[in-house]
C-alpha cells in the first residue's frame, strides 16, 4: 500500500512529477557526460601506457606523462639487461614532430617507435597488420585523425621531418588527450627521424623473468640505472592521467561538472517532493490520526523519491546509451561502463533521499489534530 | 455499567498564548462505554470538537487525566499515542479525509496496512466491510466519483475495519443531506451496539439514535441526558 499511495501521490501530480522526472534526468545526463567524459579522457591518457607489453617503465627523472618524454643517454638498455631477473628491455621512441600533409599543411603527431610485437605495437587494427610497421616507408596511424592528417587511407603517403612516410594500416580508437595524433612506426625509422643514436630511446619497457618479484626488480635496476627513474607500469599509468587530468585542471573541471549536476538534480527533486507533501499535507495528517507510525509516513516519502529515482535514472540511462553511441567513434568518446552506470544509479537514489529529508522534515512536524479543523 | 473504554478526567485545554489566550476546556470530565452512541452537543466554539481531539490522543490537554482502554495516556510519546489510536481509536470526520488518490476498497485496507495486516486477507477484508453497508459495488472506484453519503460510508468503514474499541466521530452528517444524513446515523448506531461510539454534532436529526446526549457549553458540560431510558 505504501508503493501505491506513494505511486498515485506521484501521478497524481502529472505535470509536477513530469518535472521531476526531466529534473532527474537532466541532471544524471549531465553527471554522465562529466564523468564519461572524465573517464574517457583517463583512457585516452592512459591507453598508450596500459597497452605496452612491460611491468616497468625506465624513463628520465621528471617524466610526468606518456607524451612528456625526455630521451634516455642511451647506455641504460644494456645496464638494465644485466640486471637480475630482468627478462627483456625494449626501446621505446616517442617525440612530437611535424607531420606535413600531401596539400602542403602541417600538423604535430607524436611518433611512437615500437617493435612490430611486444613494446608498444599498435592495437585494434582494423586495416592491414602490425607486421606492416616493417614496410618501407610504413606507419600505422588511428582512422580517427585521417582528415587532421590529409590522408584518405592506406597507402597514402606524407612527410614527416622532411621524410616520407606511407600509411600501412590503420587502427581504431586509439586517440589521445592532447589531440596530437599518435603515429606508429619501428624503433628505428624513429630515431631516424627525431635524429636519434643507434641506442638511444625515450623509453625503455623492462619485463620481469616468471617467479621474480616486480617490487624487487624495480629496486635493483634503480640502484643500477641512479639517473633514471624506473615506476612500474600502473604507477605510470596514474602519473600520466593525474598530470593531464589535474595538473591542467580539465579532471576539476569534470568533477565539478558533475558535483553541479548533482546539486541541481537534488534542489529540483527536493522541491518537488517538498511542494507534493505540502499539497497532500491532509492526507499525511489523516494518516498519522489513524495510527500510522512516523515511520510507515517517511517510507511513503522516501518511496515517491525512490519511484522518481528509478524513472528518472532509466530515462537518463537511455540518453546517456545514446551519448555513448552517438561519440563512441568521434575525438572525445563519452565512455559508460557498467560499474559506472551503477554507480550513476547510486547516485540517483542518494540524490533522490537525500532530497527526501525537507519532506521528512515537514511530516514530521504534522499535528494530527488539523484533520478536525479543515 | 461496564468500564470506560475513554474517559476525561478534569481535561483542561488552554489554547493560544498572551491576550489571544482561551480557555478550550475548563474542567471536564466525561467517560464513553462500550454498547451507547455518546452524541456531543453543544454549540460553535463549545469546545466539542476539541474534547474529541483530546479524548482520541491526539491533542494533548493543558492537564488532566485521559485513560484509554485502561491505560494512562499523558506519559506516552507520540509514537506510543499512534499505536494507542491504531489499536483503539477508529476516527470518522466531518470531510470524511479519504485519499482520494485511492479507490474505496484501498482507503479501506490502508487502515489494514497501517496495522500491518496486508495481502489478499486483508483485501476481502476491506471488500467485505464495504459490503456490510452496500457499497461493494463501488469498490474501485475513487473518492471523487463517489456521493457524499457513500463517502462517509467508506469513512466509517475505514474506521471500523481494524476493529477498535472506540469509533469518534466528528460532526458525522453536516455534510449529507438528510437520506444519506439518516443512513450514517443509522450505520453508527448499529456499530454501537458492539462498541462505544462518540458524535460531535450540533445537528439535530442525529437525536433520534443517541442512547445519551451530553451537552457542552463554553468549555464545560452543562448536563446530560438517556433519551431512551425517559
Amino acid at each position: 500500500m505504501i508503493f501505491t499511495l506513494a505511486l498515485r501521490n506521484l501521478f497524481h501530480d502529472g505535470i509536477r512529477f513530469v518535472g521531476t522526472l526531466v529534473g532527474i534526468g537532466f541532471a544524471i545526463i549531465l553527471v554522465t557526460v562529466q564523468l564519461g567524459l572524465y573517464l574517457g579522457f583517463s583512457r585516452q591518457i592512459t591507453g598508450m601506457v596500459d597497452h605496452a607489453d612491460a611491468d616497468l617503465w625506465v624513463v628520465r627523472k621528471g617524466t610526468t606523462s606518456f607524451e612528456q618524454a625526455a630521451t634516455l643517454d642511451g647506455g641504460e638498455r644494456q645496464l638494465a639487461l644485466a640486471v637480475d631477473g630482468v627478462a627483456s628491455v625494449t626501446s621505446l621512441g616517442v617525440s612530437f614532430l611535424e607531420w606535413k600533409k600531401p596539400n602542403g599543411e602541417a600538423t604535430t603527431v607524436v611518433i611512437v617507435g615500437t617493435p612490430r610485437t611486444g613494446g608498444l605495437a599498435p592495437w585494434n587494427i582494423v586495416e592491414g597488420t602490425a607486421a606492416d610497421l616493417a614496410t618501407p616507408d610504413g606507419v600505422i596511424v588511428d582512422q580517427t585523425y585521417l582528415e587532421e592528417l590529409g590522408v584518405k587511407g592506406v597507402g597514402d603517403t606524407a612527410q614527416i621531418e622532411g621524410k616520407t612516410v606511407r600509411v600501412a594500416a590503420l587502427t581504431k580508437g586509439i586517440r589521445a588527450f592532447t589531440t596530437t595524433p599518435y603515429i606508429f612506426m619501428t624503433t628505428d625509422r624513429a630515431r631516424a627521424l627525431v635524429g636519434f643514436g643507434n641506442t638511444e630511446a625515450t623509453y625503455l619497457l623492462v619485463r620481469v623473468a616468471p617467479g621474480e618479484n616486480v617490487e624487487a626488480v624495480k629496486k635493483r635496476l634503480a640502484a643500477r640505472l641512479p639517473d633514471t627513474e624506473v615506476v612500474a607500469q600502473d604507477h605510470f599509468s596514474n602519473r600520466s592521467r593525474d598530470y593531464w587530468l589535474f595538473s591542467t585542471g580539465a579532471g576539476f573541471a569534470l568533477i565539478a561538472g558533475a558535483i553541479l549536476g548533482l546539486i541541481v538534480g537534488t534542489v529540483i527533486v527536493a522541491q518537488t517532493l517538498y511542494a507534493s507533501t505540502k499539497d497532500h499535507i491532509d492526507e499525511f495528517a489523516t494518516l498519522r490520526a489513524i495510527g500510522a507510525t512516523s515511520r510507515y509516513i517517511h517510507k511513503v516519502i522516501l518511496c515517491q523519491a525512490l519511484i522518481s529515482a528509478a524513472v528518472g535514472f532509466s530515462i537518463a540511462a537511455l540518453v546517456g546509451v545514446g551519448v555513448v553511441y552517438l561519440t563512441a567513434d568521434s575525438v572525445l568518446p563519452i565512455v559508460l561502463t557498467t560499474p559506472l552506470l551503477f554507480a550513476l544509479l547510486g547516485l540517483t537514489v542518494a540524490m533522490c533521499v537525500i532530497s527526501a529529508m525537507a519532506a521528512i522534515a515537514k511530516v514530521t512536524r504534522i499535528d494530527p489534530a488539523v484533520v478536525f479543523a479543515r | 455499567m461496564t468500564e470506560p473504554v475513554i474517559h476525561g478526567e478534569g481535561v483542561v485545554m488552554t489554547l493560544g498564548e498572551g491576550e489571544a489566550r482561551v480557555n478550550a476546556l475548563k474542567g471536564v470530565d466525561l467517560a464513553v462505554h462500550t454498547g451507547e452512541l455518546t452524541l456531543l452537543m453543544g454549540p460553535s466554539g463549545s469546545g466539542k470538537t476539541t474534547l474529541l481531539s483530546i479524548l482520541g490522543c491526539v491533542l494533548t490537554p493543558s492537564s488532566g487525566v485521559i485513560t484509554v482502554a485502561g491505560q494512562k495516556t499523558h506519559h506516552l510519546s507520540s509514537e506510543a499515542l499512534a499505536a494507542m489510536r491504531r489499536a483503539q481509536i477508529g476516527f470518522v470526520f466531518q470531510s470524511y479525509h479519504l485519499f482520494p488518490t485511492l479507490t474505496a476498497q484501498e482507503n479501506v485496507e490502508l487502515v489494514l496496512d497501517v496495522r500491518g495486516e496486508r495481502g489478499a486477507s486483508a483485501r476481502k477484508r476491506a471488500r467485505d466491510s464495504l459490503a456490510a453497508v452496500g457499497i461493494e459495488h463501488k469498490a474501485a472506484v475513487l473518492p471523487g466519483r463517489l456521493s457524499g453519503g457513500e463517502q462517509q460510508r467508506v469513512a466509517i468503514e475505514r474506521a471500523l475495519v481494524g476493529n477498535p474499541s472506540i469509533i469518534l466521530a466528528d460532526e458525522p452528517t453536516a455534510a449529507l443531506d438528510s437520506e444519506n444524513g439518516h443512513a450514517v446515523m443509522e450505520v453508527l448506531a448499529g456499530v454501537a451496539k458492539e462498541r462505544a461510539v462518540m458524535a460531535v454534532t450540533h445537528d439535530p436529526r442525529t437525536l433520534p439514535f443517541a442512547d445519551r446526549i451530553v451537552r457542552i457549553e463554553d468549555g464545560k458540560i452543562i448536563g446530560e441526558e438517556r433519551p431512551r431510558s425517559e
